[in-house]
């Protein structure tokens, strides 16, 4: 009886534990403030990290967390991207409101395209998600009259933030703006995670055949982490588009959505950090190798991936958590 | 109009006979080992490097360009086996790709840094440039070769896997694993033989693409979807369901680009995800 009463208790246990912030967490996100005062010229750097970075932590729900590859990710970053744009050209560029609206775009996006991926697998799911992708920068790149086709959209203006911070060329409030958002996302993608909801998705991945036995829906959770996922892609697309004040076609790549995997599984995927850890050294990487020789960035890309592959399974933050002798990912 | 509308559906032909040569490696790789192979344009890639450097540094002629183009993919394949695929044959399906998609953005680079990132022309002889006159039509002789080209290698792959031994241990191998490792056969051994064929088979579309697709560094990248369109529609490791796909897909793709060009490529992502959500194991597949 007793013990019956103790497997009940320990997942609310397991997730309360998890929700507690560790000191590391802390010291991290002050550690993102630093660049305000140490690296004051590469603030617009920053902000494109802090970017990426919450489009790495939305692949990291679908492809860590729920186990669905996805190689067409950045379809909802470019529609973010492409709603907040046009929004602004239509002459509304209040960021805020802008965001949001971009957001549900996205998430509407994701939410329809759902029930197509919670339908395949393996390499039908790898196609589909490959196939959207493509159809939509497709899509983008006939509909010239809209998205300005392959030369971007331009004309993209953005008002002040809260009517106080104008977008300034050193990217002091471009960093503080996407930083902040990160952070809201990033506190809201935490909180799914170490919910009962993210602990089913775990499930999910690791046995997919078991989960119905325990009369877990796993298309319809499936399908509202897709949702979220796609929602925070376009969040993040939306950043892009509002801090650059420029879109390019190239936002709904598929390079776009491979370099994206590339980060996260570099980092170290199904581990919320790993797409933050990820992006920074990715994003970091690229702009002093691709300073050195543009044409090349492509080699040392895949040379780091097949070392992760080979020698790093779990990524940069799981080799240096086998290291100090942690537990797996979670 | 009926002119046009053969003319179209010829070159549609010849277009899905070449995807055909390119892809069924990976058709047979993916449904044999079950290996998610992303770079396989890389061996088609190479295929075409060798066969461009060969014409121009050696003057070799076209024609026996084409064998050391197979030959060249096929070696280059076992290498990479040997090396990185061997230990990944177990791996998830993110392992796979990610490998493999790191091992397309090496070649890519490794292209770009030999070759540069212009197209690279290809000098054809006398006897397959131009059209022939046919029933009252003009076909092009490239074209026509590239078909027959396809024909005697489906038949050549029909007849190996139905009449030879190797070919019923390759579908001992791929119906039961276990038990064909159980009755003594190699199949690490019938794998490796048949990536290397697969991949050698890429190799010879690479050299045979250049005339009509042309040849750059990003060649790897373009057309790695057509192969898994190919692939996935015709279903895993069914050479028939390969040769179908690929011929529609082919004519789909000049017919949209003919009649609709304003869609460009959007109609056969669209085939694609139709027929997959309808049937997700392709045309043909089994499982």
């Amino acid at each position: 009886m007793m013990k019956a009463a103790n497997l009940v208790a320990l997942p609310h246990q397991h997730l309360a534990a998890q929700r507690r912030w560790q000191p590391l967490e802390t010291a991290f996100w002050a550690a993102t403030l630093l660049p305000f005062w140490l690296a004051p010229t590469h603030l617009v750097l920053a902000s494109q990290i802090a970017i990426t970075a919450l489009f790495a932590l939305s692949l990291d729900l679908i492809l860590g967390y729920a186990g669905l590859i996805s190689l067409g990710h950045a379809a909802f970053f470019g529609s973010g991207a492409y709603c907040a744009g046009l929004i602004a050209r239509a002459g509304w560029g209040e960021p805020l409101s802008g965001l949001l609206v971009a957001t549900a775009v996205a998430a509407v996006f994701g939410y329809a395209s759902s029930f197509i991926i919670v339908r395949v697998n393996h390499l039908a799911l790898i196609m589909v998600t490959l196939g959207l992708g493509l159809m939509l920068y497709e899509a983008a790149n006939r509909a010239g009259w809209l998205t300005g086709g392959d030369d971007g959209l331009q004309g993209v203006s953005i008002w002040p933030i809260l009517g106080r911070f104008d977008f300034d060329l050193y990217g002091y409030s471009a960093y503080g703006y996407s930083l902040a958002v990160l952070f809201v996302s990033f506190l809201f993608a935490r909180r799914v995670i170490n919910s009962p909801f993210g602990l089913s998705l775990r499930a999910i991945r690791e046995n997919r055949a078991r989960m119905p036995a325990l009369g877990a829906p796993i298309r319809a959770r499936l399908r509202t982490v897709y949702t979220i996922a796609a929602a925070l892609a376009g969040t993040a697309g939306a950043l892009s588009a509002q801090t650059t004040q420029f879109v390019a076609l190239e936002t709904l790549s598929f390079q776009r959505s491979a370099e994206l995997l590339v980060m996260l599984v570099l980092g170290g995927a199904g581990r919320l950090y790993g797409g933050l850890a990820g992006a920074i050294i990715f994003m970091v990487a690229r702009d002093q190798l691709a300073d050195l020789n543009p044409q090349y960035w492509y080699f040392w890309l895949g040379l780091m991936l097949i070392v992760v592959v080979s020698f790093l399974p779990n990524g940069i933050l799981g080799g240096l958590a086998a290291l100090l002798g942690e537990r797996g990912r979670q | 109009m009926l002119g046009h509308l053969f003319g179209v559906l010829f070159d549609g032909l010849a277009y899905g006979m070449l995807l055909f040569v390119l892809s069924v490696g990976l058709s047979v790789t993916l449904g044999l080992m079950n290996f998610v192979n992303l770079a396989h344009g890389s061996f088609a890639m190479l295929g075409g490097y060798v066969c461009v450097t060969l014409m121009r540094q050696a003057q070799w002629p076209f024609l026996v360009t084409l064998p050391a183009s197979f030959l060249a993919a096929a070696a280059a394949s076992v290498a990479l086996e040997r090396a990185l695929y061997r230990r990944l044959y177990r791996a998830s399906d993110l392992d796979q790709v990610l490998m493999t998609i790191g091992v397309v953005f090496v070649s890519v680079a490794v292209a770009a840094y030999l070759y540069g990132t212009t197209q690279q022309p290809v000098e054809l002889p006398a006897f397959l440039r131009g059209n022939v006159h046919l029933v009252g039509l003009d076909l092009g002789r490239y074209r026509l070769f590239l078909i027959s080209t396809a024909v005697v290698i489906t038949v050549a792959l029909m007849l190996s896997i139905e009449r030879t031994r190797w070919g019923a241990q390759i579908r001992a191998a791929v119906d039961n694993q276990r038990m064909a490792r159980g009755l003594g056969i190699d199949v690490d051994g019938v794998f490796a033989v048949t990536f290397a064929i697969g991949s050698g088979l890429a190799g010879l579309g690479g050299a045979l693409a250049i005339e009509m697709v042309g040849l750059d560094p990003s060649f790897a990248f373009k057309y790695l979807v057509y192969f898994l369109i190919v692939v996935s529609l015709g279903g895993l490791g069914s050479i028939t369901g390969s040769f179908a796909a690929a011929a529609l897909l082919g004519i789909s793709d000049v017919a949209g680009k003919y009649y609709i060009p304003e869609f460009g490529a959007f109609l056969i992502y669209l085939v694609m995800i139709t027929f997959l959500l309808w049937r997700p194991a392709g045309l043909f597949g089994r499982r």
